[in-house]
């Protein structure tokens, strides 16, 4: 009974606060925008019974939607440029990160600690504030020019605010904990014996790197970008804030659909498509993180 | 084989015979701290020379010195005359037996006694071969394919010995080989090692701080102590003739008598403890001076009756008795309370012992069986 109980509990958590918002959202992507409250139609009517009243519901669903989705070119660029975005900023995460992630894990000991909370220290301001702290920095008039104009590196002031580059800046910066605790953590366990072992057997401190240190990191790799891809995928807050209205990401479009045109329906599409397309790397993460479970419990 | 047998392997006595590793005046300082203070020491080609001492005593320096993790503060050490300051760790033909082994966890067995080979001259096609070859001497071949955390600690270990020996290097270090193997595994181990020594003809250098492993396995033990080495000899030369009192009391068990040596002859009468007749023994000490006697308690002899022959004698009641099966080892109190120890081979069954608690006894010892020491 107790086991039962345990398990029913994140299974009920899962329920409620996934898949039932998540059975809402299909329900109204199958449905036609409407002037009215709600701004769907159908709706569910129960006069004739419960059942009658569902499907009759069930008769009205259409994918118009969808196919409404696969007509206009936005959308398609839209999902696109958002992969593209999300892939070449883990990329650029990475790149950032995993130094970062080395540096803490070579560091000693009694430093780890002070260097892994300077890491988690943004967290405990909002993000939202954060992202706008990045408004400031990187305007024409922002911090970042300022610098460069009396430093006499450039003449005049560089537009970055409202461009693609200061969405992966922001991504890069938001992520960059996600990326650098995963990689950090598969370092740290590495015995740092493995690097004398591979020089006494002839290697450069180069070469051993790239055969013993990055093949250990692997797992913490393919985690940090993981965890940097999926959530910059759907990302909405950088890209409207700070990429105006060049940077076409699908988060923005579902956002606009919703409250902009008060299209549910056809945004409810929108976000059924991402989290299908969502879905595959979360597999192939999980995949990833039950195969090390496995390897580690042999 | 048979021309060496028939002489004992000691070239450390051969004059003529150039050392393969040479220290010379080596001083390795951390900050304020001296790990090795000034040593000179020669090994030979073909050795098993061990360094034993607590941890601490700047053995593990030593050894990472002749690795190439660490370089000597001043001095100079050599390997076949050649000088080794300034050839990095990867081009030295000395390869490393890991304490914690270090196997790469990424690679299976195969691989990580491929990996020296694969980064070494080596023509590609006699690598499988080298590799075999390692796999049978260790007798790994059915583990080939697994990877370091799907075999045991034993198979481990010698994974790890089979991947410093893979290419082939003038001198193997090994630091701490057998210290996460149990004792039974140990003691087994402690013969293979030397079994592949001699078949593989390499130098061997180990690190222990386990008397008795570098007692089983070494041609020549190096005692240290707070980055000085106090004695350089054979297993039986420290054991039975040590020059210090901390050699003495470092390997096996031993009696220490502190007292002060008068010369008669080619004896020393030392007067050690008031209302007991002095010990005689056999030194090559010329003048009266404080000095330590040392013996060990198999050496001596322990009797109810008062013994007839033996130089030096001592009564005494029994105090302890430490049964470890094979042996026992008696603690005899003397009247003025100091405790000698003596220990006898239990020849019979533990019923029929001869003495027990509180029994009077008689000690006693010839005048060699001790040693006289000075330090």
């Amino acid at each position: 009974m107790r086991r039962l109980f345990l398990i029913a509990v994140p299974y009920l958590w899962l329920l409620a606060l996934f898949l039932v918002p998540f059975a809402i959202v299909l329900r109204i992507s199958f449905s036609d925008i409407a002037l009215a409250i709600p701004p769907y139609t159908p709706t569910l009517d129960t006069s004739e019974g419960v059942w009658a009243g569902i499907r009759d519901l069930v008769s009205q669903f259409d994918f118009e939607n969808y196919e409404f989705l696969t007509g206009d070119d936005l959308y398609w660029k839209a999902y696109l440029s958002s992969l593209q975005i999300a892939a070449l900023s883990t990329f650029f995460t990475l790149l950032v990160g995993f130094p970062i992630a080395y540096g803490m894990a070579r560091a000693p000991q009694e430093w780890r600690a002070t260097l892994m909370m300077l890491i988690i220290l943004p967290f405990w301001t909002s993000f939202l504030i954060r992202v706008y702290a990045w408004i400031g920095i990187l305007g024409t008039e922002g911090y970042l020019n300022q610098l460069l104009l009396s430093l006499g590196l450039i003449d005049a002031a560089l537009t970055i605010l409202n461009t693609q580059i200061a969405v992966y800046i922001g991504i890069v910066y938001t992520y960059l904990p996600f990326m650098v605790l995963p990689i950090y953590a598969a370092l740290e366990r590495m015995d740092e014996s493995l690097l004398e072992a591979a020089e006494d057997l002839g290697c450069s401190r180069t070469s051993a790197f790239w055969l013993v240190t990055v093949p250990l990191a692997k797992n913490g790799v393919i985690a940090g970008c993981f965890l940097v891809f999926i959530p910059a995928l759907g990302e909405f807050v950088i890209p409207s804030l700070l990429g105006g209205s060049d940077t076409l990401m699908i988060g923005k479009v579902l956002w606009e659909e919703f409250f902009s045109n008060r299209d549910w329906p056809v945004a409810s599409t929108v976000a059924v498509i991402l989290l299908l397309i969502l879905i595959i790397p979360i597999i192939l993460f999980q995949r990833n993180e039950q195969r090390l479970r496995e390897e580690e419990d042999a | 084989m048979a021309s060496s047998a028939d002489k004992v392997f000691a070239p450390w006595e051969d004059a003529y015979e150039q050392p393969l590793i040479r220290f010379k005046n080596v001083t390795k300082r951390f900050g304020d701290f001296t790990a090795i203070d000034d040593i000179t020491l020669d090994i030979y080609t073909r050795e098993f020379f061990a360094l034993l001492g607590p941890s601490g005593c700047g053995k593990t320096t030593l050894m990472r010195m002749l690795a190439g993790f660490e370089k000597p503060t001043t001095g100079s050490t050599t390997l076949d005359n050649k000088d080794l300051a300034n050839v990095p760790a990867n081009r030295r033909p000395v390869n490393m037996m890991f304490q914690s082994y270090a196997l790469f966890p990424h690679l299976s067995v195969y691989d990580n006694i491929a990996f020296g080979l694969k980064r070494s001259k080596m023509p590609k096609g006699e690598i499988p071969d080298r590799v075999e070859e390692m796999l049978r001497l260790t007798r790994l071949q059915k583990f080939a394919k697994r990877k370091p955390h799907q075999i045991s600690g034993g198979q481990r270990q010698r994974v790890a010995l089979a991947r410093s020996l893979a290419k082939a290097p003038k001198l193997l270090l090994l630091d701490e080989p057998l210290g996460a193997l149990d004792k039974k595994l140990r003691q087994d181990t402690q013969f293979e090692l030397m079994d592949i020594q001699e078949k593989t003809g390499t130098t061997f250098v180990i690190v222990t701080h386990d008397q008795e492993e570098a007692m089983t396995v070494a041609s020549r033990v190096a005692v240290m102590d707070a980055g000085v080495i106090v004695q350089v000899a054979t297993p039986g030369a420290i054991y039975e003739t040590p020059n210090s009192v901390y050699v003495a009391d470092f390997i096996g068990d031993v009696n220490l008598m502190p007292g002060y040596a008068k010369i008669s002859g080619s004896r020393a009468v030392i007067t050690w403890a008031e209302g007991q007749p002095p010990i005689y023994s056999k030194t090559d000490l010329t003048a009266g001076t404080k000095c330590t006697f040392a013996i060990r308690p198999e050496k001596v002899s322990i009797s109810e009756e008062e013994p007839g022959e033996d130089v030096n004698k001592v009564q005494g009641k029994v105090l302890d008795i430490a049964y470890l099966g094979n042996l026992s080892t008696y603690h005899v109190e003397l009247p003025d309370g100091k405790v000698i120890k003596a220990q006898v081979a239990n020849e019979r069954r533990i019923a029929n012992r001869r003495f027990t608690w509180e029994d009077p006894v008689w000690l006693s010892w010839t005048d060699t069986a001790g040693v006289v020491l000075t330090k």
